[in-house]
């Protein structure tokens, strides 16, 4: 395993129309890292994780993530903003599906073989196995979207992708799912980028946070906040902090 | 009592209302204007010719149902695999895609004399003719529904590495399920008309009679009141038909929607 998850050089994406989404950005983000990338609507931030995740090619600059190649993508996993479940699978069969799609590759990716197991293993991890034989219409919000990081985490994934992933959720569930979020990093160290507009949510999930603007990463701050079972958001720290990322934010903007 | 049935039991007492209703206007217009039976038999008339050709009516109102249900499995059958071809190439789907609609818009009485000439005057004719009648709501449906899954449902797939056959089988399909039962309540309004106009040109000389075989045998008699009792039955094989095909979207969706 190499000391970087995602390694970035000059990474650039150009829109037909001339645009650039993400403007020659340089990211190095070191193994199990939990990196926050913040900023406003329409800064690049979602781009630049689709590129991190392969689903959006560079038309400039380069990209390296650890373990995985062009054509080999083992070891990532993404929780979009939305859960994304097959709304015609039981839960069950929603958290297998990664299992499923790469079973031809499994031989090479050295995924758990007996998928009913791991996907109720990962269930059990965000404390939903006794609801993995129901439909995800006859689930909530906040339980769909613990099953869609169910389904990230049972590929055993290196590297978690999170795009804004609590943004239609209310304060008090986000918060909850933060939570669970930072256990599971504990329990699995894997690399995490977090893309989010909600500057408490990144200091409370990140450890790194880079401050995005028009396509460019403006600001890398090193978040001293520790990740704590405890509601750190009551801290003077807490505060100090979301007021220097606040500062870069509203500088940026102001620029 | 669940307010699914008390529903269900409202609209049938305001369809039956209805019904009484327009079949009163209707005898009274009869009486009034002293309309011959030949031109206008009153309801009573009709059902009592009706219940003299029971048995002819029952027979046949199998068949035509026979007929509309057996083209309508051919036409899911045939539209589902066409647009399932069109969603693997534009190419494929620009080149034929025309000659669907061209399908769709080609009248049905025009060209079954040209079947008949084919396939002579028999059962898969009137097939033909039916599925011909009931392909494009089907193809045209499915074709939107495997083009229908949401852009987080592709990213997911193609972030697991999916092949172009697992995208297929396990995304586009199960997307356009609903799609295609929704293509198919159209097309079993179709299948009926399709069935029973094939049966004007096809029972003509065949072994089977459908509604459409009386209908052309009692238009000839001058038996209105048959032809009529014939055009009810008719009604009520479209009905059935499309009420079959509505239970089973319903049964099918209610596994993973909140559909009532």
């Amino acid at each position: 395993m190499s000391e970087h998850a995602v390694s970035m050089q000059q990474a650039t994406v150009q829109f037909s129309g001339g645009a650039r989404a993400i403007d020659a950005v340089d990211l190095l983000v070191p193994t199990a890292q939990r990196l926050a990338i913040v900023g406003q609507s329409g800064c690049g931030k979602t781009t630049l994780l689709r590129v991190i995740a392969g689903l959006q090619e560079l038309t400039d600059g380069r990209l390296r993530t650890d373990g995985w190649a062009a054509d080999d993508q083992a070891s990532i996993s993404f929780v979009f903003q939305q859960p994304a479940l097959l709304p015609w699978r039981r839960v069950i069969n929603n958290v297998t599906l990664p299992l499923e799609l790469r079973a031809r590759k499994q031989w090479r990716d050295n995924l758990p073989r007996d998928k009913h197991t791991a996907a109720m293993a990962a269930l059990s991890e965000v404390e939903l196995s006794d609801v993995a034989d129901r439909f995800p219409h006859q689930l909530s919000g906040g339980m769909k979207m613990r099953v869609s990081i169910a389904r990230a985490l049972v590929t055993e994934p290196q590297l978690l992708l999170l795009d804004e992933p609590f943004a239609a959720l209310d304060d008090l569930l986000r918060t909850q799912l933060g939570s669970l979020v930072i256990q599971l990093w504990q329990t699995h160290q894997f690399t995490m980028v977090l893309v989010t507009h909600n500057i408490a949510e990144a200091i409370a999930l990140s450890d790194r946070i880079c401050v995005m603007h028009a396509g460019r990463i403006v600001a890398d701050l090193s978040n001293p906040i520790l990740p704590s079972q405890t509601d750190v958001r009551r801290t003077p720290a807490f505060a100090e902090f979301y007021g220097v990322v606040s500062d870069h934010l509203r500088a940026a903007v102001l620029s | 009592m669940k307010p699914n049935v008390r529903e269900t039991i409202v609209s049938v007492i305001a369809v039956a209302i209805v019904a009484v209703l327009a079949g009163a206007l209707w005898h009274v217009g009869v009486r009034m204007f002293d309309l011959p039976k030949i031109l206008l038999p009153t309801p009573s008339e009709v059902i009592q010719a009706g219940w003299q050709r029971r048995g002819e009516l029952y027979a046949a109102s199998l068949v035509t149902f026979y007929t509309a249900a057996v083209s309508l499995l051919v036409a899911i059958l045939l539209g589902s695999l066409l647009a399932i071809v069109f969603s693997q190439s534009r190419l494929l789907r620009r080149a034929l895609f025309p000659y669907v609609v061209f399908l769709q818009t080609v009248p049905i009485v025009a060209i079954a004399p040209l079947l008949i000439i084919w396939s002579g005057y028999e059962f898969r004719t009137a097939v033909i003719a039916t599925v011909i009648i009931c392909l494009f709501p089907i193809v045209n449906n499915v074709t939107m529904g495997l083009q229908a899954s949401r852009t987080e449902h592709r990213d997911l797939f193609r972030l697991y590495g999916a092949s172009r056959l697992q995208t297929l089988m396990r995304l586009q399909v199960p997307t356009a399920i609903p799609y295609l039962l929704l293509g198919a309540r159209v097309s079993s309004g179709l299948a009926v008309i399709g069935a029973i106009v094939a049966e004007f040109f096809v029972s003509n000389g065949a072994a089977y009679v459908g509604l459409g075989a009386l209908m052309t045998r009692w238009q000839g008699l001058y038996q209105t009141d048959a032809l009529i009792a014939a055009l009810g039955m008719s009604t009520l094989v479209g009905l059935l038909l499309f009420a079959g095909v509505d239970w089973a979207r319903r049964i099918f969706l209610n596994r993973y929607t909140e559909l009532d």
